[in-house]
């Protein structure tokens, strides 16, 4: 052990207090001055909360929208009979609306998960 | 059936609405108040407001007579009604009320920063407003005419008259209250009714729909039953075409939106629709079940041209006696409570734009608030007594297209496209009002009445609605140069949350800078 070599002296200085320290520009003020970084942040919420909307609207157009032309395409469905309701008053008179509820309830809570992820993201900063 | 019950239960909530809305006019004191009840509704309340607001004679009435007579492809018609709420949710509610806007010109503006878009806006708000105000009147006359044999014009006056008294005391502020009362209201007039007609229906042996004795010249049993079979030209067509209207047509109702103003905030903003969806969804169910049980006991409605009537014709048919006159008049009461409510929002949001944009330079403030609800009321009256042989149905039809080849396509690019430019706006909202206003006069005036031609004119919104989309878009990206310039701006302000400190600009509603401009008495 004593072979090692002794260890390099080392000076310590004081901080470079003269140079200019990089100064703290918080996100809400990229956004305020419309800078790039202020721009892709905008950006990003904007197109999380576009996705959600696709997602749910086109989850309702599929299911919904689908209906007339399943009907059309295949005219025999329209004849069944559910626990003694024809299939399309049971659809449209009745089942529908949970689809639609749930699909509301859906978009707030995801919605508000986006914006309080984008809150906390510029909070951080 | 019995006029006395009706005429009391009609009484009963002419005078419920007039005394809470006296108890507003204790509470509404500043021009704020008038417009959005100064943005202090908890989401509940504000939820059975615009329930209240929203279910109209069409739903309350229409709806179960359109199933009476075509069957099947009419449950589109509440599904579509209900789903234009969750249209709304998804795309407008949030940032709409991030705008800080008080009416759809007020959104134009801050949005696209152009005095003439607005004021192409201002112009459809109040002709979508008297188109919608029309048939509340015609159905109150019919009702009350019904109820209790009073001639046609009278209903009208009656509504107009309640209402004018409402607003006139407590603009919004009270109106909340009353609209909240009537959501609850119309929900019970139709649902208790309801369990006494399915108890006699299924003491009766629960008769099928289907077999319902109906005249030679109705769409019969087996016919009524199944989708796209009711005999009309192109019932594919016809049926995308009325989803769209009143999947997009609902965002674009003046009155609708000028609710979403009294929420606190984005979020709240959310919470009350996903709210209203809920209740949408309970009311809907009903009406279909009038439909229904119309088919067994009151087909001759079909034949005679009163099936607007069913709603109201049913308990005197199946219960009778005393029991069937009081569930009557609980009925009237439940119509007339439809007609009050949506005839007072839409008064308020047409007075809004009314006085805001045509008579604020004379008068301002709530003098012009008021003086510009006479207008508002007079104008549909005065229209009403002109032409009471238009269908009512065919002008809630129009009102349906015009909105949604109109105000859809200006907020949905407006909130969720930064490239939209004034000039392209103006030109779609010209393109899509015209079109869709041309088509339902059309329509309306009997000019086609069999093929394509006819499913394009009766049910424009499936071409309209594009065609307004594409103008906008093509438009727009032609005039780069016009895009506001404060675009960015504006997206902070409609899309972030309220706690994020950024800059929204300074943007204010127009009653809101003018009416500080004048020295304001000090409050105690």
């Amino acid at each position: 052990m004593t072979d090692r070599p002794a260890p390099k002296r080392v000076r310590i200085t004081s901080p470079r207090t003269a140079a200019a320290r990089p100064r703290r520009v918080t996100v809400t003020r990229e956004i305020d001055a419309q800078t790039e970084v202020g721009e892709v942040y905008m950006r990003s919420l904007l197109s999380s909360q576009v996705r959600l909307a696709v997602m749910v609207l086109g989850g309702m157009a599929l299911m919904l929208g689908g209906l007339p032309a399943l009907f059309a395409l295949v005219p025999a469905v329209r004849g069944v009979d559910v626990l003694g309701i024809p299939l399309p008053w049971l659809l449209l008179g009745g089942l529908v609306y949970p689809l639609l509820i749930t699909l509301g309830w859906f978009f707030v809570r995801q919605a508000e998960r986006t914006e309080r992820d984008f809150t906390d993201l510029v909070d951080r900063s | 059936m019995n006029s006395t019950a009706s005429i009391v239960a009609i009484a009963l909530v002419a005078v419920v609405t007039l005394a809470i809305g006296a108890l507003g006019l204790r509470l509404s004191r500043t021009t704020s108040d008038f417009y959005v009840a100064s943005r202090s509704v908890g989401p509940t309340w504000n939820a059975s407001a615009i329930g209240g607001e929203y279910l109209s004679a069409g739903s309350f009435l229409g709806i179960a007579g359109l199933i009476l007579v075509a069957g099947a492809d009419m449950l589109w018609y509440p599904v579509g009604w209900t789903a234009g709420y969750l249209v709304l949710l998804v795309l407008v509610a949030a940032p709409l009320r991030r705008s800080g806007a008080y009416t759809l010109p007020d959104f134009a503006e801050v949005r696209l920063q152009s005095p003439m878009v607005r004021r192409v806006s201002s112009v459809l708000v109040v002709v979508i407003g008297w188109l919608y105000l029309l048939p509340q009147f015609q159905g109150a006359g019919i009702t009350l005419g019904v109820a209790a044999g009073a001639p046609e014009w009278l209903g009208g006056l009656v509504v107009a008259a309640v209402v004018l008294l409402s607003v006139l005391s407590g603009g919004m502020r009270s109106i909340t209250f009353v609209q909240a009362f009537q959501y609850w209201l119309k929900l019970t007039a139709l649902l208790v009714p309801l369990v006494f007609l399915l108890l006699h229906w299924h003491a009766d042996g629960s008769p099928s729909p289907v077999d319902g004795p109906v005249g030679s010249d109705a769409v019969p049993g087996d016919a009524w039953v199944l989708p796209l079979a009711s005999g009309i030209d192109h019932p594919l067509y016809a049926t995308y075409s009325l989803i769209l209207a009143t999947f997009l047509g609902t965002m674009g109702l003046p009155h609708v939106l000028v609710r979403f103003y009294t929420n606190p905030d984005g979020r709240a903003a959310r919470r009350t629709t996903l709210i209203v969806l809920v209740l949408l969804s309970v009311f809907y169910l009903l009406p279909t079940v009038y439909g229904a049980l119309g088919r067994v006991y009151a087909g001759d409605l079909i034949s005679s041209g009163e099936s607007d009537t069913v709603v109201l014709a049913l308990p005197s048919r199946i219960v009778g006696g005393t029991m069937g006159d009081l569930l009557a008049a609980l009925l009237v009461a439940g119509a007339f409570a439809a007609f009050l409510s949506t005839s007072s929002g839409l008064t308020v949001s047409v007075a809004g734009v009314i006085s805001q944009d045509a008579l604020i330079r004379w008068v301002g403030g709530v003098a012009g608030f008021r003086l510009a609800a006479v207008v508002a009321v007079t104008v549909p009256l005065l229209l009403n007594l002109a032409t009471r042989d238009v269908a009512i149905a065919n002008v809630v039809g129009m009102a349906f297209a015009v909105a949604a080849s109109t105000f859809c396509p200006l907020l949905v690019l407006g909130i969720w496209w930064r490239r939209l430019t004034d000039v392209g706006a103006m030109a779609g909202l010209l393109t899509g009002g015209l079109l869709a206003g041309t088509a339902v006069v059309l329509a309306i005036a009997g000019t086609v009445d069999s093929g394509w031609s006819a499913a394009l004119l009766l049910q424009p919104a499936a071409w309209t609605v594009p065609v307004a989309f594409a103008v906008m878009i093509v438009v727009s990206l032609a005039t780069p140069r016009r895009m506001a310039p404060d675009v960015a701006r504006t997206m902070v302000r409609l899309h972030t949350p309220e706690q994020v400190e950024v800059d929204r600009g300074d943007w204010q509603p127009r009653a809101t800078r003018l009416s500080s401009l004048r020295p304001r008495a000090p409050r105690r």
